[in-house]
């Protein structure tokens, strides 16, 4: 039974998908609902703009088996980067308010103007992540684990509980979030060698957070 | 930083004598293992010969690293950069177009974000002076690199790499003056290149004023004889340069 990672045109599905294969966890691109319906585990890569990434997920086809899985089935879902700030409720862009996917409540807003002044944004680089939860991600390691992340927003739970992991740049930013089985990292663990290949194979095994 | 020539990668001595080193498939592969942070893929035949870098081939290398990327070689418009972008990498190095061209600098970053455009500046010294160097070390600008460097900041450069070619090869440590006047003048990250042959050489290049530090030689070559021999510093070899 697959971990499926949603190829509906944007995202790097194919760095994920190497990863799996290198850590021997069958892995699927799934464009397509008969590519889904067999899938264990999900994850929603992203990059790029949040209006234009709900569009495409709500035009893929795949939107309302996807839904169903995520919200009846608690399939384990795994948002990354864009990924992860498309579960939240809301973003700002520009001006407007769009809407997102709502599986974790909360608000992805611009770190322009949120993070300190000698902070550069867009956020590329490296950074270490802590957990304040046990989200079962970094079940086993022994090492601070290290990620890199590319973003110009963040996502801003609205409950405190669900915020796992944070950096911080003046103000803390998300680094990941989770509530039940949805669960988001702002940082690529495709781009993080074998921190993210720590954290995939633990996805590949990970029901919900308690 | 790995330099690509006729779809194999090759590492220079001073920009000269390309010795083949294998498959960039192969030895990125080796650099997921060994967690290198980041790779510069730059290809040299590019714009010395006035080639296509093989997009195929890029692709590929961008499908199996797990470590950001940088492309560089040959990039002479916007679509060179949306399509190297689009590939999977999250950076860009310009260099050739860079000096024929600045305000394509700024261009650039405008479009696609200061963050992704990086500028390489190919240093020799020559009589006591620093001149830099354009396509691949064969053409003269008659800049000064600190100027240059400077120039392509105001112009939206987010990264500048600074190129010793003199050093490069040569295993003897970076050209820390020329690293030292570029960092004292720029307000972004500074790298250092050419001339890294062990980590205390790293660790200079960094006091230098460098804000990362990269390397060709030093990662593939191994021993007296040069044999070739992909490796990378582990965590323990690196503490020291984290303080």
């Amino acid at each position: 039974m697959p971990v499926g990672i949603l190829d509906y045109g944007i995202g790097n599905v194919g760095s994920i998908l190497s990863m799996h294969v290198k850590l021997d966890i069958e892995a699927v691109r799934v464009s397509t609902v008969a590519d889904l319906e067999g899938c264990e585990r999900i994850i929603l890569p992203g990059v790029g703009a949040f209006e234009e990434g709900i569009r495409r997920l709500r035009q893929s086809g795949m939107f309302e088996l996807l839904e169903e899985l995520v919200l009846v089935k608690k399939v384990p879902i795994l948002g990354i980067c864009l990924g992860m700030q498309m579960l939240a409720s809301s973003s700002w862009e520009g001006t407007q308010m769009e809407d997102g996917l709502g599986w974790i409540p909360g608000e992805v807003k611009p770190l322009r103007g949120l993070v300190a002044d000698d902070v550069k944004v867009p956020i590329m680089g490296w950074a270490y992540v802590t957990e304040k939860r046990d989200s079962g991600l970094f079940n086993g390691v022994t090492e601070k684990q290290r990620f890199y992340f590319v973003h110009s927003y963040a996502f801003f739970p609205q409950d405190a509980k669900d915020l796992v992991a944070t950096v911080d740049y003046g103000c803390p930013v998300s680094a990941i979030v989770a509530r039940g089985n949805v669960i988001g990292t702002q940082f690529h663990p495709e781009k993080s060698h074998r921190f993210g290949m720590s954290l995939l194979k633990q996805f590949s095994v990970w029901e919900s957070i308690s | 930083m790995l330099l690509l020539s006729g779809g194999g990668l090759v590492k220079t001595v001073k920009f000269k004598t390309p010795r083949y080193l294998g498959d960039p498939v192969n030895i990125v592969k080796i650099f997921n293992d060994k967690g290198a942070d980041e790779i510069m893929i730059l290809d040299i035949e590019a714009s010395h010969r006035n080639t296509q870098t093989d997009t195929g081939l890029l692709s590929e290398v961008a499908s199996e690293a797990f470590m950001p990327l940088c492309s560089g070689g040959g990039i002479k418009t916007l679509g060179d950069i949306e399509t190297r972008l689009g590939l999977g990498f999250e950076k860009v190095a310009l260099s050739s177009i860079a000096f024929q061209d600045p305000s394509f600098v700024q261009t650039a970053a405008e479009r696609f974000g200061s963050s992704t455009i990086v500028v390489v500046i190919d240093a020799r010294n020559r009589f006591g002076r620093y001149e830099a160097m354009n396509i691949r070390g064969t053409s003269r600008t008659k800049m000064d690199p600190v100027a240059a460097a400077q120039m392509f900041v105001e112009n939206g450069a987010g990264e500048i790499v600074v190129q010793s070619i003199d050093r490069d090869g040569t295993m003897n440590g970076y050209d820390l003056d020329l690293l030292e006047s570029i960092a004292s003048a720029v307000s972004v990250p500074v790298v250092a290149l050419g001339g890294a042959g062990k980590v205390s050489h790293l660790s200079e290049a960094l006091s230098a004023g460098a804000s990362a530090v990269a390397a060709g030689s030093m990662f593939v070559f191994h021993g007296r004889h040069n044999a070739v021999l992909v490796s990378y510093p582990s965590d323990e070899d690196l503490e020291p340069l984290s303080h």
